[in-house]
């Protein structure tokens, strides 16, 4: 029977540290003035008072993923061949991510339907995704540009975690979410109280209560689809976008990769490494020809593919969780509210034109 | 500034017809930071916002829209960009009507986030003198200028437009930042070659490779054809070595000495926070040694690198 367990605030950092002895702790910690997921250890600031800068994406798909090393050397009996020696690498390290947002932990359920898709499954994601426990810290104070609410999601929500952490007076009420989040809390010296799971609640419902009801963003995927040819809205609102990466790789649900044979000499790694459709090279064919050669284009894609083209394809599921990284982060101030919201204006308002 | 806005608003309200657009700032969905604004009819006049929040520069907009008439609103700084990219005929001074301000400091959010807390219910920011006036809820927080401007307003050269067509509202001095901390220049000119390579691949340790920092370059001009993402020729591998990472920062600053104006678009821009601006400034003080030049300050000057002389004023060469 899953328990509710509870930690003080002056126990929870020995306690992670505790866990270090075993396994890797990944948790937001102050470096170089930001905020961002690494490794923990005696040293570290903690720091869990807001959003992270970056997501906690890279804990399941690191921004350079290993997928093999191989070596070439010269056969031994016949000179003129070349032998290929190729070794795998999978990760194998246990991990404890503490301190996501259930708008972190949501995106990897985005991850999930694409890595691990029934008939087919990467390897290396589910691998890590296997050996991460995702402990989950309900937010109590959403920022402006935090938006979760208007894409399915909510301040206190589960989705995609093993473990929730709640704060409440004097600590945190740490509640279990799935078997394999309740078989890890079970091992561990923590306090039972079931009493307090009630104030962890309601602590969630005000949160959720006081964040602003704008609308939802989801249910246009035909309106955004309406669009791809209108070349007009696509200009205008990238105007003044400057199609760098900073969106895509602080964004909890950009999945997008590149693979590239890495040398030295004889020897060298097949990477994956983090890749995004603002980029020019994203969709540059080999015979130089390139598709989507412009901010537009690129920008129509990645709105299409977060509202209309993945809910298209994972049953009306976004790919955006409203951790407004995109819009805090991007250097001239993006909103990809307002271009959801625009896209359904314009479109139907095309509709109301072609009824009259 | 509550006057410049307006005389602002109105200066554009008459160019604007002789126009294809006119790019200034609006109101941001960050409190902190104001957004490009892209203004092709009046009513888009109204949207335009004047304060330290105005960070970005804009004439990095200006080569990408050649051909067309644009209007620009430009800060001190983002003048000595257009002076660059007149010099470099990136674009052509008939095309582009400039209106030049004075500006009195410009917001870093990042830092300025970290410093108020909570922005919920910021009204207005303003400088006055040595401080930032924060208008929160009707009550006003003020914070040293150390604490909230971005690094470049500390050693500002000239906060006025030099280059304009239209200059609004009154000129004057640069903002007055007291109890400015250590540069990251002055702090790695007294580390140890060794200390200053530990120092780098710890910061680019942190870079996620978005390359926001070429992409807000005003002067960045390979933009979709950089070096960074190039297989043929393969100057940097896709691996997350910081060493591959500062790979790219370092042709990014060769790329851009002795033309860098440090507007700071690059390291404004981007997400992680990385000092990359003391690179360019690195260089930029070779560049003074060696030709005594500084970009951004004579339209009519050639950047040292874009000509060749058989002798050197600074290069004794005939004596190495």
């Amino acid at each position: 029977m899953p328990t509710a367990r509870y930690i003080a605030n002056d126990k929870l950092m020995p306690w992670l540290l505790s866990l270090t002895e075993t396994r890797q702790v990944l948790a937001p910690v102050q470096a170089g003035g930001q905020t961002l997921f690494a490794p923990l250890t005696a040293d570290s600031q903690l720091d869990i008072n807001g959003l992270a800068d970056a997501s906690a994406k890279a804990a399941l798909l690191p921004r350079c993923e290993t997928l093999f090393e191989f070596h070439y050397s010269k056969s031994e009996g016949i000179p003129s061949k070349t032998e290929l020696e190729v070794r795998e690498t999978l990760p194998d390290q246990d991990t404890f991510l503490f301190g996501a947002r259930p708008c972190d932990a949501k995106g990897f359920t985005v991850f999930d339907r694409v890595y691990d898709g029934g008939t087919r499954r990467d390897i290396y994601y589910c691998t890590r995704r296997d050996k991460t426990i995702v402990a989950t810290l309900a937010c109590t104070d959403p920022a402006d540009t935090c938006f979760c609410n208007r894409v399915g999601g909510g301040p206190g929500d589960t989705d995609g975690s093993d473990i929730l952490f709640t704060p409440v007076d004097g600590g945190y009420v740490i509640e279990p979410v799935t078997e394999r989040g309740e078989a890890f809390l079970a091992e561990q010296p923590l306090v039972e109280a079931e009493d307090r799971k009630e104030e962890a609640r309601k602590v969630r419902e005000k949160v959720a209560e006081a964040m602003p009801d704008e609308g939802s963003l989801g249910g246009a995927k035909g309106e955004v689809l309406e669009l791809f040819d209108d070349k007009e809205f696509w200009g205008d609102v990238t105007a003044k976008c400057l199609s760098c990466g900073a969106c895509s790789y602080l964004c909890p649900t950009c999945y997008c990769f590149n693979m590239t044979d890495e040398s030295n000499g004889d020897d060298g790694v097949r990477v994956r490494t983090w890749d995004n459709c603002m980029s020019f090279q994203f969709t540059l064919e080999g015979s130089g020809h390139n598709p989507r050669d412009g901010k537009a284009q690129r920008m129509r894609n990645r709105i299409g593919h977060k509202f209309s083209y993945y809910p298209e394809l994972h049953d009306g599921n976004l790919a955006c969780v409203g951790c407004g990284r995109c819009i805090v982060h991007c250097p001239v101030s993006m909103d990809v509210r307002a271009i959801v919201a625009q896209a359904r204006d314009r479109a139907l308002a095309k509709q109301e034109h072609a009824n009259d | 500034m509550a006057s410049s806005i307006d005389d602002l608003k109105s200066a554009i309200k008459k160019a604007l017809p002789d126009l294809d657009m006119v790019i200034a700032w609006a109101a941001g969905p960050d409190p902190l930071s104001h957004t490009p604004l892209f203004i092709t009819e009046e009513a888009d006049i109204e949207r335009i916002e004047w304060d330290p929040r105005c960070s970005q520069n804009l004439a990095g907009y200006l080569p990408g829209l050649r051909g067309k008439k644009v209007g620009i609103v430009v800060k001190g700084c983002d003048a000595r960009s257009l002076v660059e990219l007149l010099q470099e005929k990136l674009i052509d001074r008939e095309d582009v009507t400039i209106f030049g301000l004075h500006c009195t400091g410009a917001v870093d959010a990042r830092t300025a986030r970290k410093a108020l807390g909570s922005l919920r219910g910021l009204e207005s920011v303003s400088i006055d003198g040595g401080t930032a006036s924060f208008s929160v809820s009707g009550e006003s927080k003020t914070l040293p200028l150390a604490g909230v401007l971005q690094k470049k307003c500390f050693t500002c050269t000239g906060a006025d437009a030099e280059v304009c067509d239209h200059f609004i509202g009154e000129h004057g001095q640069p903002p007055q930042v007291t109890d400015i901390p250590a540069t990251t220049l002055e702090e790695l000119q007294a580390m140890s070659m060794e200390e200053r390579l530990h120092f780098w691949e710890d910061q680019m340790s942190r870079c996620i490779r978005c390359y926001a920092c070429r992409s807000a370059c005003p002067l960045c001009v390979c933009q979709d054809h950089c070096a960074a993402q190039s297989r043929e020729p393969h100057w940097v591998d896709q691996t997350d070595h910081p060493r591959e990472k500062l790979m790219f920062q370092a042709i990014h600053a060769l790329h851009t000495a002795g033309r860098c104006t440090e507007c700071g678009e690059c390291e404004r821009a981007c997400p992680m926070g990385l000092p990359i601006m003391t690179l360019k400034q690195a260089l930029n003080l070779s560049i003074q040694d060696l030709f005594d030049y500084k970009a951004g300050t004579d339209p009519d000057q050639a950047p040292p690198l874009f000509e060749f002389r058989e002798e050197e004023k600074n290069i004794k060469e005939r004596d190495w």
